[in-house]
């Protein structure tokens, strides 16, 4: 059976790549090859993952330079001269080895104001959202984002400007803003204007290209700027 | 606000650009000397206004974009960026405005 040759980042910030050797699978993931070094070969290995099936958002990891979902990344998609490097996602401080502190990436989900907040009690009825409408269908565009982090790993934005608020939360902030039964219009796009907002985006669209989900968070933000634009210039801001 | 200038300003400089090169363009087929630039610009309304809104767009529009290239990539943010920006626009509009009433009167 063929070996891998596989460098997994040890440590925190300051920490060095560590080669193992670990046996090639058919349909063999990148998670599958950190489990095996972490459960058969160092077992002091920090790692974090789930479900395994692409719906945790927990398991995303810088694979060969590139943020991926590793669960759902198969090695014979990124192996280059039978080698991988794994390291942890870039723009997100790290506690140890692959393992990245979250904190910062969905505290800034808050500052965008990515929590609902509608306008009926529970005694009242559903409020009926026609799913054909251009609002939901926008909605349905950003909404299965899993939290994963690649796209905030992949904006160079964030790596200039760490008050950046990232992809992510931007796209939470996006699916709200076209929530027609959402009450927080105003205070959201007043939350995600300015240096450290959607203005900020310079349209690279790596988030986009690196989703795992097939979102384009760059179309959000892009649609965030008209939604602020359009309040600005009608002086609700 | 600043983005809503800067893409505004934007605009403006798209099509003045085009006017500015179309018409050098034009202008100097047969050759062309200082004396004949300024018969053509001297005493004109019509090209002081056009390059009066060139300069200004342009005031408006380089020192909104400095300002992303100086926090992102000098990691310099604060009043003292937005104050030395301000400067750097007054003197882009002081030049640039004294160059086009030059060749205006």
């Amino acid at each position: 059976m063929n070996a891998l040759k596989v460098s997994v980042w040890r440590g925190g910030a300051d920490g060095v790549f560590e080669e193992f050797e670990v046996p090639r699978h058919p349909s063999q993931t990148v998670l599958d090859l950190v489990t095996h070094i972490q459960r058969v070969l160092d077992p002091t290995l920090a790692y974090r993952y789930a479900c395994r099936v692409g719906m945790c958002g927990s398991c995303a990891m810088t694979v060969n330079g590139v943020p991926r979902w590793t669960c759902r990344t198969h090695v014979d998609k990124v192996i280059r001269d039978d080698r991988v490097e794994i390291s942890p996602l870039k723009n997100l401080p790290v506690i140890r080895d692959l393992v990245t502190d979250m904190r910062e990436f969905f505290d800034k989900w808050a500052r965008a104001k990515g929590h609902f907040r509608g306008g009926r009690t529970k005694n009242e009825d559903l409020a009926p959202v026609p799913p054909d409408s251009e609002d939901r269908k926008r909605v349905d565009a950003g909404i299965e984002c899993i939290g994963c982090g690649v796209c905030y790993a992949a904006c160079d934005v964030v790596s200039w400007n760490p008050d950046y608020l990232g992809p992510a939360a931007l796209n939470r902030a996006w699916t709200l803003v076209k929530d027609e039964r959402d009450k927080n219009f105003l205070e959201r796009l007043r939350a995600v204007a300015g240096d450290a907002g959607c203005h900020s985006c310079h349209t690279h669209m790596s988030c986009t290209e690196r989703c795992p989900k097939h979102i384009s968070p760059t179309a959000g933000i892009a649609g965030l700027k008209r939604a602020v634009a359009r309040a600005a210039l009608q002086g609700e801001l | 606000m600043l983005w809503i200038a800067q893409r505004a300003s934007a605009a403006v400089l798209a099509l003045c650009v085009l006017v500015h090169l179309a018409t050098i363009i034009y202008a100097v087929q047969g050759g062309l000397t200082a004396a004949e630039i300024l018969g053509r610009t001297r005493g004109s309304v019509a090209w002081f206004a056009f390059y009066a809104l060139f300069v200004l767009a342009v005031t408006i529009h380089a020192p909104i974009g400095l300002r992303a290239v100086l926090g992102e990539w000098l990691g310099w943010r604060g009043p003292s960026r937005d104050l030395s920006l301000l400067f750097f626009a007054a003197v882009l509009a002081w030049t640039g405005l004294r160059a086009v009433a030059g060749v205006f009167s």
